[in-house]
């Protein structure tokens, strides 16, 4: 009795308890959900879940309840946006991830234990060992991770989605070409001091939009630093219940960039700009590392943030139709909705379609689309319906977990060729002549 | 009687597999609305054809099962929840029928279809359905129709009654039977249509609608209207009425209301008036203009502050965002809200206000009042936190003394949001027993066996008012 006791408060303090009552079930959630849209359940609704939590917090239903409810949410928190009541469903999802993770190391077998140490310890916080790769989707074949994985049987499970990825990664630059821009040229006359944050896999997949995005800031008359110290961002550790690892790159991240004085952290990538503006929900209020945390996290700024904020000396026509997939994390963690729009339709000559349900996942939702393949192209196939209804010749993304998805999207229609896919930085970079 | 192994084998027979949920965390997260209750199912079904309704109530006709339809789930009144066991029957899949008839002016209807998307459709002909409850854009016509929903619109296009021509439904012996037809009039026979409508899911199964739509008006123009005291507002809503105008919406907020927005959004409101009223005309521009001339005088005549009057489409939804965000500014002081929709006939709302005053402060509650005030249809919400126990004591006498207020003064427990469980015992106060009774036996006629949404609308002997859970 008593230890039950003590085993439901302990539940009631590790999951978010108290946030699931400011759910009231009124369900505006529903039409902006892409898991509830694609499979129809209310155990796979923002508000079934957060009735789940709560039923697991209060020891109705059994940890193992919350799994396949939880494991298929995308975390792309447009629940959020949209809920009436303020739900902080990010920190529900959140804590139930941690629960679960938890719950499942005493289950793990020796194997999978192996996987996701390499995995999330070593890989994705290792710039060398993601250089070496390449792409930090192959990784799961070209590193130590790949015999593990194979004979666990895991590779089964994860094959046809990575032979899907395969086809659509981009060519990787060769390691000489590749971060050219670790010595920067400083100009005079700087009105911003910015550092650059470039992302563990967004550095590896798109250092060409890494780079141009610093070469646009240095147009819009910014002193740009590129600091060597910086990790990882840890968004996936901690959508990976790897909590630990994750509060360690975080503290990793506030050190180097406290050293720096500068204005603002910029990135490029949607989804680790969400991680490092939220890096306080890591640590206890009151803590001085959440201090720490919510002080550099107010300097984190994605880059259409602040390129729409500044002058772009823009001098190309692009005469194309666009239309622009929104990066999850950007609009519902980040808030910078009108942003990316606005500097679309700065560039003379281009036509926006804004597709309907704009804001609704593309399904890629970090490794999402590799863990739950089938369901991650059901959700992508929605979306690339409202897509082609706007007959664009280019699709606008601000993260590159969507721009692989796109291309994705684009392939599986047979589109390829007719529509093509850009990060926003590669399409400003075009118009102000920067390459 | 329970679901056994062998009714689920033949629930199986009926409908696909795929849509017959029967794992924990499935039937958990179907045992809810956006009252307060909880209630497990002990089996989902999802059909999306009137053959597969027939042939899950003739199997819970034979076995003795509770059936509840569900739309959406976002009843306040605790519509769709399972209170005695048995199938909730979920028609948020069958959403797959929506067609505009251009010609006749209807459009047909699958249970499911979104409330929204049917006037969204519409509008490409240039037509409107008129039935705007602010949950629209979630809820189905199916709950729609079982709840006779309404919204601001109500007060001159009239709620969803209004705007069923026909319908199809299951009976509880698990006939499909068709009600109505495509025709403005209709008088054959008694008013089956009528009589669903409205009736929770306690007589039949809605599995088609035929609905009426009119044509869309050319424009709008909305006016803020201020308050120094509220009294004088519920006078502005009579003489505006009065004075032969009928605005398309006549929506109020409270002082509780209006601050509680500014502090949440600084939208640059007055806090020190006492209400504000935002008034919508439709129809043609040039009569807009005159009309809202006409609408300014009134008000100003009854004591307003001022009234201004958006210019443009931009100013327009300006006015109205300080309405829409009431719900998510009153929950920040307090995270459950109660909402209650008494309703009261026009002449009665400053008396009303009056009272809820009072109630307010006899109960020491947080009370914030606003809603559709042209047709009396007032939503006093009460904003408190569920586990507090002892505030949830004086909160639930506070909502039994509205009702009584409401029903003294000629009203109604209910406008728009149902009885289902919540408001069950408060019906022989508002019917009276010979009243009740005659209600009693059209459900014992149509449902002898109670299989269907038992539970709902007619109060249990001894059942109280609740708005605890156990925790
Ligand atoms: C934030 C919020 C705002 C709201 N605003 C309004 C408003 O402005 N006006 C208003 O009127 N209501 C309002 N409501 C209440 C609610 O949205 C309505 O009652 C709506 O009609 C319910 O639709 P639903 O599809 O969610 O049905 P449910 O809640 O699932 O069910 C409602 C009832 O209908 C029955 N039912 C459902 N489908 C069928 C069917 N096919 N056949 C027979 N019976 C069926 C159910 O058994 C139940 O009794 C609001 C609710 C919320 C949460
Ligand atoms: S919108 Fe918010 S309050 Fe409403 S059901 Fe969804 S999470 Fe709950
Ligand atoms: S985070 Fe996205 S997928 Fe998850 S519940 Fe919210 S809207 Fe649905």
């Amino acid at each position: 009795m008593s230890c039950e006791m003590t085993t439901s408060t302990m539940l009631r303090d590790k999951l978010a308890y108290d946030e699931t009552f400011s759910c009231v079930k009124c369900g505006y959630c529903l039409p902006s959900c892409p898991t509830y849209l694609a499979f129809g359940k209310e155990s796979h609704s923002p508000r079934g879940r957060i009735q789940l939590v709560k039923l697991a917090a209060e020891g109705k239903i059994g940890i193992e309840d919350l799994e396949n409810p939880i494991d298929y949410c995308l975390g792309c928190r447009a629940c959020e946006t949209v809920c009436p009541t303020n739900v902080e469903y990010g920190k529900i999802l959140d804590s139930a991830i941690d629960v679960l993770g938890e719950y499942r190391k005493d289950k793990q077998s020796f194997s999978e234990k192996a996987i996701r140490t390499v995995i999330f310890k070593q890989a994705l916080p290792n710039k060398k060992m993601l250089k070496l790769v390449g792409t930090g989707l192959r990784l799961y074949q070209k590193t130590k991770a790949d015999k593990v994985v194979r004979k666990s049987g895991v590779i089964n499970k994860v094959s046809p989605s990575l032979a899907a990825m395969e086809q659509i990664t981009p060519t990787i630059e060769k390691p000489l070409a590749r971060n050219p821009y670790h010595e920067l040229p400083k100009k005079k006359k700087t009105k911003l001091k910015v550092a650059f944050f470039t992302g563990c896999i967004m550095d590896t997949f798109f250092s060409r939009v890494n780079d141009l995005s610093m070469k646009l800031l240095q147009k819009a008359n910014c002193e740009v630093v590129f600091l060597k110290e910086q990790t990882c961002c840890g968004a996936l550790h901690q959508h990976s219940a790897e909590k630990e690892t994750a509060i360690k790159l975080a503290k990793h991240n506030i050190e180097a960039f406290e050293k720096l004085e500068c204005d603002f952290i910029i990135n490029a990538i949607g989804g680790c700009g969400a991680a490092l503006v939220e890096y306080h929900h890591l640590f206890d209020p009151g803590s001085t590392w959440y201090e720490r945390a919510k002080t550099f996290a107010e300097k984190n700024k994605d880059i259409s943030y602040i390129l729409s904020r500044l002058e772009l000396p823009i001098v190309n026509t692009i005469n194309r139709r666009i239309t622009y997939q929104p990066s999850c994390h950007l609009t519902n963690v980040q808030k910078v909705v009108q942003e990316p729009m606005r500097l679309i339709e700065q560039i003379p000559g281009i036509e926006f379609a804004r597709m309907k349900s704009q804001d609704l996942c593309c399904g890629s939702a970090g490794i999402y689309n590799i863990v739950h393949h089938e369901e991650s192209m059901k959700i992508l196939d929605m979306k690339m319906k409202t897509v082609q209804e706007t007959k664009p010749h280019l699709i606008v993304t601000t993260n590159p977990g969507c721009h692989l998805q796109m291309i994705l999207g684009v392939k599986r229609e047979g589109l390829e060729g007719k529509i093509d896919v850009k990060h926003i930085v590669e399409l400003l970079a075009e118009a102000c002549d920067v390459s | 009687m329970k679901v056994t192994d062998e009714i689920i084998d033949r629930l199986k027979a009926a409908i696909h597999s795929s849509r017959i949920l029967t794992d924990d965390a499935d039937l958990y997260s179907f045992a809810f609305d956006a009252s307060f209750g909880m209630h497990k199912p002990e089996i989902v079904c999802q059909p999306m054809s009137s053959k597969e309704v027939a042939a899950i109530v003739q199997i819970a006709n034979q076995y003795l099962v509770p059936i509840c339809p569900r739309g959406r789930g976002t009843s306040l009144s605790g519509g769709p929840l399972p209170v005695k066991g048995g199938i909730v029957l979920d028609f948020s899949l069958w959403d797959t029928k929506l067609e505009i008839d251009e010609e006749n002016l209807v459009a047909t209807v699958s249970p499911g279809v979104i409330t929204s998307t049917i006037n969204d459709a519409a509008q490409q002909f240039g037509l409107m359905y008129p039935p705007d409850p602010s949950s629209a854009h979630v809820s189905t016509i199916g709950g729609n129709l079982a709840e006779n929903a309404g919204g601001p619109r109500g007060l001159k296009y009239g709620v969803t009654k209004d705007y069923v021509l026909g319908l199809e439904v299951v009976t509880a012996a698990g006939k499909i039977v068709r009600t109505g037809g495509k025709t403005v009039k209709n008088v054959t026979g008694y008013d089956l249509t009528k009589l669903i409508v409205g009736s929770e899911g306690t007589l039949a199964i809605i599995t088609e609608a035929t609905l009426r739509l009119i044509p869309r008006p050319k424009a709008s123009m909305t006016a803020m209207v201020l308050f120094d005291e509220i009294i004088d507002s519920g006078r502005a809503i009579s003489k505006v009425l009065g004075s032969g105008i009928m605005p398309s919406k006549m929506e109020m907020m409270d002082q509780s209301s209006i601050i509680a927005v500014e502090e949440y959004a600084s939208l640059g409101l007055p806090i020190d008036v006492e209400a504000i009223l935002l008034i919508e005309l439709d129809g043609h521009p040039q009569a807009l203009m005159e009309e809202m001339e006409q609408v300014k005088t009134v008000c100003m005549n009854v004591g307003a502050r001022s009234v201004r009057v958006a210019q443009n489409k931009e100013e327009e939804m300006e006015l109205w965002k300080a309405r829409k965000l009431v719900s998510p500014a009153i929950v920040k002081i307090k995270p459950t809200k109660i909402s209650e929709d008494a309703t009261i006939p026009r002449s009665q709302i400053p008396e009303m206000f009056r009272r809820m005053k009072i109630i307010k402060e006899k109960y020491n509650i947080h009370l914030v009042v606003f809603g559709h005030a042209g047709d009396g249809n007032l939503h006093p919400n009460i904003i408190t936190d569920q586990r507090d126990q002892e505030e949830m004591r004086r909160v639930e006498m506070a909502v039994e003394e509205i009702f009584k207020a409401a029903i003294e003064l000629g009203g109604t427990l209910s406008g728009e949001h149902g009885i289902g469980t919540m408001k069950a015992p408060f019906m022989e106060m508002e019917l009276g027993v010979d009243g009740l009774e005659m209600m009693k036996s059209i459900k014992e006629a149509w449902d002898p066996k109670n299989i269907l949404n038992p539970g709902k609308i007619f109060p249990v002997q001894g059942e109280r008012f609740e708005l605890r859970n156990d925790y």
